[in-house]
């Protein structure tokens, strides 16, 4: 049989996933990456921890150095994938090359969304915070002195602000919404954020918005001016989608793919960031931009791209993220009937519809949460476990002895 | 593979198997000065009632969702180990949001992370908890 060759846009996390779930059924198969960044697949989460000096950029790397070596694949990097030809199954570069394919993975990611904003082009000193350029450029601006200004207070803006508190001097964080972290929490959980992080001297504009930017401040709609000497934008992120619906992939949100990474049409594939699929915890196609879903939608699609058979059918949102040392884990979807208890420093609320967990907040005490994820993915009935016992710490306990029996002592 | 596995029906809940990890991963050779006064942070944690108890500690799975979750490379598994690399580690906690067992536990320090690694990473040449179980409750073999 002739080899399979196969080609894959993008190199982060779903891209390395995808060589993995490959090389795991077919060894030798040619596969071509192409990205444009200049780097080998570094880890993008990681770029706020690269500034406060949590990380190098060697230890970024998510593997070792001849990785692409040793599983056969040509890395196009700093290249750009510019159409992919469906009928001539062949990916078109801006070199004017020609890559042939006969399994093509998307994994374009996403990019950030800068809405129009009056007198943007009058700052000189403006970043995103998407990219490890991105955060080498933000980096090299900062001084002890500067005065940041983040628009956008969503896990991107906040990070952002956590990884530069020790390397500026002031830093504002504005956003239209009326509180921080909106998509993952709700009101209460979000103030306690808040406060943790207003302690540590970040100061919150909410329910606020740029009206007009001048070179070095900012006019809010409230009135209210902001000087600044750096910005960063960071409101959103949108899906990188033409090159998958150029190439006649039914798009939605996101790429539209199914539970094996595939999208609508024969031998393209898609992961990650750019897609989007069935949230199990809603039932809703949603994009679940989250690094273990890239992992996991990327090798799915390289086993099935190989000829091998895998399915990624329990995603789930879900977000283990920390501020100066308060941690926040929350997963699933809040639509449904909620357990709260609080303490000093902690905040828990589970969400529970037609007899399932559907969704958790945990602040502050979060041990052992992924018990609670584990019943929201696998959409465990609550009336076969002890769930007065789960409501206040998550607990094998809650389970039958049964099925203890199976968790834990490898019974079938 | 061999693994760590409890056998409920012979736990007695007594916590010893706590006390022999912690020891076992303190780096110190005396367990008194390692223990004494001290709180301690185990890699095993004894769950139950005044009826049933048993010991909880990193089942090492065939495909581990926390590898594939950590966003800093920072878990692997080798020779059948679940390892962490404490120095790559960033501390985010996706490994503790995903594990379905609640066997990766925040480090006291609040940085990084601590499981069990079947004590391949200390001195203790074979798993402490299973050596000390007084009750033979724990045990270390192929199923």
């Amino acid at each position: 049989m002739k080899k399979l060759d196969y080609v894959i846009v993008g190199n982060s996390t779903a891209a390395v996933g995808c060589i993995e779930g490959i090389r795991s059924v077919d060894k030798a198969g040619p596969v071509t990456v192409v990205s444009r960044e200049p780097y080998p697949a570094y880890s993008r989460p990681l770029i706020s921890y690269l500034l406060c000096g949590e990380t190098t950029e060697e230890k970024m790397r998510m593997r070792p150095a001849d990785f692409y070596e040793k599983n056969g694949v040509n890395a196009l990097l700093g290249k750009r994938a510019v159409r992919v030809d469906p009928g001539r199954k062949a990916v078109l570069l801006d070199g004017g090359e020609s890559i042939p394919f006969d399994r093509l993975l998307i994994a374009t990611g996403s990019r950030p969304f800068v809405p129009p904003m009056s007198g943007l082009e009058r700052v000189e000193r403006k970043f995103s915070f998407l990219t490890l350029d991105d955060a080498k450029a933000l980096g090299a601006a900062l001084t002890p002195e500067s005065r940041v200004l983040i628009v956008g207070a969503g896990l991107i803006g906040l990070k952002c602000a956590e990884g530069i508190r020790d390397r500026a001097g002031t830093i504002t964080v504005v956003d239209l919404a009326d509180r921080i972290l909106p998509s993952i929490l709700d009101p209460r959980g979000s103030a306690m954020v808040r406060r943790h992080i207003e302690s540590r001297g970040i100061r919150f504009l909410l329910g606020d918005s740029v009206a007009e930017f001048e070179k070095d401040r900012a006019h809010l709609k409230s009135g209210k001016t902001v000087g600044f000497d750096v910005l960063v934008v960071a409101v959103g992120v949108r899906p990188n989608t033409d090159l998958a619906a150029g190439a006649g992939c039914a798009v939605g949100r996101g790429i539209a793919i199914d539970e094996r990474s595939a999208t609508s049409v024969p031998g393209i594939y898609a992961a990650g960031d750019c897609c989007e699929c069935t949230d199990v915890s809603s039932g809703q196609r949603r994009i679940l931009a989250i690094l273990p879903n890239a992992r996991l939608q990327g090798e799915t699609a390289g086993v099935n791209m190989a000829g091998g058979e895998k399915s990624f059918a329990n995603a789930v949102p879900m977000n283990a993220i920390g501020f100066f040392g308060l941690h926040v884990l929350t997963a699933g979807s809040y639509d449904g009937e909620a357990w709260v208890e609080t303490a000093p420093g902690v905040y828990r609320k589970l969400v529970v519809r037609d007899n399932r967990l559907v969704g958790f907040i945990l602040i502050g005490e979060i041990a052992r949460a992924g018990i609670y994820t584990s019943l929201i993915r696998e959409r465990t009935p609550l009336d076969s476990v002890d769930f007065e016992l789960l409501k206040h710490k998550p607990q094998l306990m809650a389970f039958s002895a049964q099925r203890r029996a199976e968790k834990l002592g490898g019974a079938k | 593979m061999k693994r760590v596995y409890v056998n409920e029906r012979w736990c007695l809940g007594c916590h010893l198997c706590e006390y022999n990890c912690a020891f076992a991963n303190s780096g110190e050779t005396d367990m008194v000065k390692a223990l004494q006064g001290a709180e301690i942070h185990p890699r095993i944690q004894v769950e139950g009632d005044n009826k049933i108890s048993f010991a909880v500690s990193c089942r090492h799975c065939d495909d581990p969702i926390c590898v594939k979750s950590c966003i800093a490379g920072a878990i692997s598994k080798r020779d059948g180990v679940v390892r962490i690399d404490r120095d790559r580690c960033v501390g985010c906690f996706t490994c503790i949001l995903v594990c379905p067992y609640g066997a990766v536990l925040p480090s006291p320090d609040g940085h990084a992370v601590r499981k069990c690694e079947l004590c391949t990473d200390n001195a203790s040449g074979e798993p402490a908890c299973v050596r000390g179980c007084p009750n033979g409750a724990i045990v270390f073999e192929e199923r």
